[in-house]
């Protein structure tokens, strides 16, 4: 079992004919997803090696009956893409492009919320979502993922992400499914999301949470953990050592006054009955104890 | 993207805000010069991109136009917070009856804007939200809909201003509403907002973040990014388009990712050394962007070693090793460089750095290890 995608799931492929949608649509596919399709007006009736390209989402859900969308257009065309896909229908959108206006991103995200409730979005600016063995929609290197579970992972940063997989993996830990929920300022989906998701999932035993500073989403989840997981949580916040006021690299990462410190993720987190580790390694051993608990 | 005090009163002014007649200084004789123009008293304000000017000695009020002269003396070349006064703006001074603090920033929690009106003006929001949060008018704005004037009405109503300043405030506050989604704006905020004795409603302070995410619809904010206040070695790091924060430690760092990055800071910090910097060279670095990289961590005096730390997604192994290798054919790299390299065609990057290794080139096969050579060597 998974969460949000599986061996069934159709992707259509939005910007498939573009370099980095080509490159990862291809690799996506040779890990066994289902990449049914690409969108490019311009480029209808053509393929890219094999997969057919649609004039528009519209027509790929029609002619495949795809229910999930991998965004990969630059960022300013995201917003329409995001769009597109809702009002053809599609349940799951993966939104891996960086460097949406956070205006877009609040615009877009209490759009579907309102019009289009049946569709979640990931991301923007997300490493995308991977069920080890089943599936795998974006730019995780599929083969650091060791497939079966018990583990979900949930992560705020990409690499970060990656970084969590490969070490679970190097402990023979398999993954159910790992979602990178992206460090923007308006995230499609949240923390609690996944948490709860997890919680629901069979399958999935105890999970991994990677936070970063910046924000209150990491509280959140504490206190969705503490009142409503019944699974284990393990987690790292990175930037522990992060000087206060300075914008780490991205709009997800910026700490100001006493707000959004990793301190005070960790405390809440601590308090919520979750084993926080401090750097990755840490994070990775502490569920190490925890598997062998199950 | 910070604004400049006078470069965001230019733009809340472009979308008809009432503002203060002023003009920039960047030297004590162009100040005279606006003063004379303009005609005194006027306010002389430090134009730095750091809140706590007026505590500093950085904002005064001059009867004359020798009193400007005193003060734009003594400002030009203050230290504020770290931030060193180079631009003054010299503005004709107002008469207030009342302060009062007005913005409009996301609400990540809420996932919408908020608006925050307080008739407590003039002091930092941060303290008045902690000491009188009833102080603060508050209205959550879904970005699907915006601010309809009824809300508008409702939410200034709810921040008992001087009722001679209500319809004035709810025009400024719809005006700095369209600004804020517009200009694609982190923050808009007025601190002060003031009412005058006339009874006008007045922007008297601007402070605006931009963000850097919407330049592609935005070609105007070029002139912003050239005035962002960076030191020495953040400034090279901008040309080469790089996320770089400078820090004052021995290790330098490239990482791809800010999630990486910050873990490498942190890890580093662990192992008992001090990070230089954090510089995340982004998804699909390719080998230009790593040479650039390198070049910036080179030429900061403090580096001792280097700490590269990728973990591939859309970057790939062995563009990152290209951009080593060419990197260190390009540039002499003086300290010893720590690679560790997983994720995207992490085996192909290895390979092809094998030949390369030396005393100056090494890898490490975790980011524990990697951390513990390179700070070993910044000793």
């Amino acid at each position: 079992m998974s969460i949000f995608v599986d061996e069934n799931t159709k992707v259509v492929y939005q910007g498939l004919t573009g370099s980095q949608g080509r490159y990862y649509g291809l690799l996506n596919r040779e890990y066994g997803t289902q990449v049914v399709a690409g969108t490019n007006p311009k480029k209808a009736g053509t393929d890219i090696d094999g997969i057919p390209v649609y004039a528009s989402v519209g027509d790929a859900v029609e002619a495949t009956g795809a229910t999930a969308s991998c965004i990969f257009i630059p960022a300013p065309g995201v917003q329409g893409a995001v769009l597109e896909a809702a009002e053809a229908g599609i349940e799951f959108i993966v939104a891996i492009t960086e460097g949406v206006p956070a205006h877009d991103e609040a615009w877009f995200y209490n759009k579907l919320c309102r019009d289009y409730p049946g569709t979640q979005l990931l991301g923007p600016n997300c490493p995308g979502i991977i069920s080890p063995g089943q599936c795998n929609i974006g730019i995780t290197a599929g083969h650091i993922a060791k497939p079966g579970g018990p583990v979900g992972i949930v992560s705020r940063s990409g690499t970060l992400t990656y970084q969590a997989l490969y070490e679970l993996q190097q402990k023979d830990i398999g993954v159910t499914t790992c979602v990178g929920i992206g460090g923007d300022p308006v995230p499609g989906t949240s923390f609690i999301d996944c948490l709860a998701a997890f919680e629901d999932d069979p399958e999935t035993k105890a999970v991994m949470m990677i936070g970063e500073i910046g924000g209150s989403a990491e509280e959140e989840a504490a206190d969705f953990i503490k009142s409503n997981m019944s699974k284990p949580v393990s987690s790292y916040i990175a930037g522990v050592t992060a000087p206060p006021g300075k914008k780490m690299g991205h709009a997800g990462a910026i700490v100001s006054g006493g707000q959004g410190t990793a301190q005070a993720k960790m405390d809440a987190l601590r308090a919520a009955g979750v084993r926080v580790g401090l750097n990755p390694t840490e994070a990775g051993d502490l569920m190490a104890e925890i598997v062998a608990e199950l | 993207m910070d604004l400049f005090e006078y470069q965001g009163k230019q733009f809340f002014a472009s979308y008809g805000m009432p503002v203060s007649e002023g003009a920039l200084a960047m030297t004590v004789e162009e100040a005279v010069g606006a003063a004379e123009r303009l005609g005194t008293p006027v306010m002389v304000k430090a134009q730095v991109h750091t809140g706590g000017r007026g505590k500093a000695g950085g904002v005064k009020f001059a009867a004359t136009v020798d009193d400007v002269r005193t003060h734009a003396q003594n400002i030009l070349g203050l230290d504020i917070r770290g931030h060193v006064v180079k631009r003054l703006w010299i503005e004709v001074a107002s008469d207030i009856s009342e302060e009062y603090y007005a913005s409009f920033t996301l609400d990540r929690s809420a996932k919408m804007h908020l608006g925050m009106l307080s008739a407590e003006g003039g002091v930092e929001i941060e303290t008045v939200a902690e000491q009188n949060p009833e102080a603060i008018s508050k209205v959550w704005i879904d970005p699907v809909e915006g601010l309809t004037e009824g809300a508008a009405r409702e939410w200034v109503a709810g921040a008992n201003l001087n009722p001679d300043a209500n319809e004035g405030t709810v025009d400024v506050l719809q005006k700095l509403y369209i600004a804020y989604v517009e200009g694609d704006a982190d923050l808009c905020e007025i601190n002060p907002l003031i009412l005058t004795p006339d009874k006008r409603v007045h922007v008297l302070d601007a402070k605006v973040t931009l963000d850097g995410n919407s330049t592609f619809r935005h070609p105007d904010y070029a002139e912003f990014e050239e005035t962002q206040e960076r030191d020495e070695r953040e400034e090279a790091a901008y040309a080469a388009g790089l996320q770089y924060v400078g820090l004052e430690g021995s290790v330098g760092v490239i990482a791809n990712g800010a999630g990486l990055a910050m873990s490498t800071v942190d890890v580093i910090n662990q192992v008992g050394g001090r990070p230089a910097n954090f510089l995340d060279i982004g998804g699909g670095a390719n080998a230009d962007v790593m040479a650039g990289a390198m070049t910036v961590i080179n030429n900061d005096p403090n580096v001792k070693s280097i700490f590269i730390n990728i973990f591939g997604g859309i970057t790939r192994g062995e563009e990152v090793a290209n951009g080593i290798i060419e990197a260190m054919a390009r540039v002499d790299i003086d300290s010893p460089i720590v690679v560790r390299l997983d994720g995207t065609n992490a085996v192909e990057g290895r390979t092809l750095l094998k030949p390369h290794l030396s005393d100056k080139l090494m890898m490490a096969d975790t980011m524990l290890e990697a951390a513990r050579v390179s700070v070993e060597l910044a000793q």
